[in-house]
């Protein structure tokens, strides 16, 4: 385990996290939540399950993001309050 | 979404990309047994193909592609696939899922019980992958 990278990664993570559930868009919050599943699924092939990384890969960073963003499409831009 | 992408550069990806990712599914899902992936992650896949092109290509070509009106029929149809399996290994006299005692003909056990794997997780994709594109299509509402 390279710790830079790791301590890169992690830095990603926490970022992505904050901005996903800090943002005011919700498309941008659908897109940063798909980073932090992507940093996620990093962390998870450095430590050595390469398993979860796959899984973490496809459903989190590929298929809920989708469902995210077609969730979003149902909604308007301005809110009336 | 609902209508097709205005760029085309969006829509000569997603057709190329579409195949790639079925093939790629495809392996997953048969080379499971022995590296990472299976039945799960190979059914993730083939519905992100699927997905891919609901979100670019618009509904009329990608329903043609997977018709959403055949997503609950198919994913009952892995369900079984997968109880099915279990069920036929405990009227054969073992245990459910016990792949062993599965009534297939000339087979020795250990082929049994890889074949047994392999009808199990082709349900498991069936089912991940047509619940997944339904769960899209409940959203979108088509």
């Amino acid at each position: 385990m390279i710790w830079e990278l790791d301590f890169i990664i992690l830095t990603l993570v926490i970022f992505s996290g904050i901005a996903a559930i800090t943002v005011k868009d919700l498309l941008s919050a659908a897109i940063l939540f798909g980073a932090y599943s992507f940093m996620m699924c990093l962390l998870w092939a450095i430590m050595g399950a390469v398993d979860v990384a796959f899984t973490e890969a496809t459903v989190g960073a590929g298929v809920s993001t989708v469902f995210f963003v077609a969730a979003v499409f149902h909604t308007t831009r301005d809110s009336k309050d | 979404m609902k209508t097709p992408s205005g760029s085309p550069i969006i829509q000569v990806a997603a057709r190329g990309l579409v195949p790639v990712i079925q093939i790629i599914g495809l392996y997953v899902f048969f080379h499971g047994h022995y590296s990472p992936g299976g039945g799960f992650q190979g059914g993730v896949l083939l519905a992100a193909s699927i997905l891919l092109a609901r979100l670019s290509l618009g509904t009329e070509v990608s329903q043609l592609l997977f018709p959403a009106r055949k997503t609950i029929i198919f994913s009952a149809l892995g369900a079984l696939i997968f109880a099915g399996t279990g069920l036929a290994a405990l009227l054969a006299g073992g245990h459910f899922l016990n792949y062993e005692f599965l009534p297939l003909p000339g087979l020795e056990p250990a082929e049994l019980r890889n074949w047994g794997i392999l009808i199990i997780e082709s349900g498991v994709t069936l089912t991940v992958m047509t619940s997944l594109i339904a769960i899209y299509d409940e959203i979108i509402g088509c």
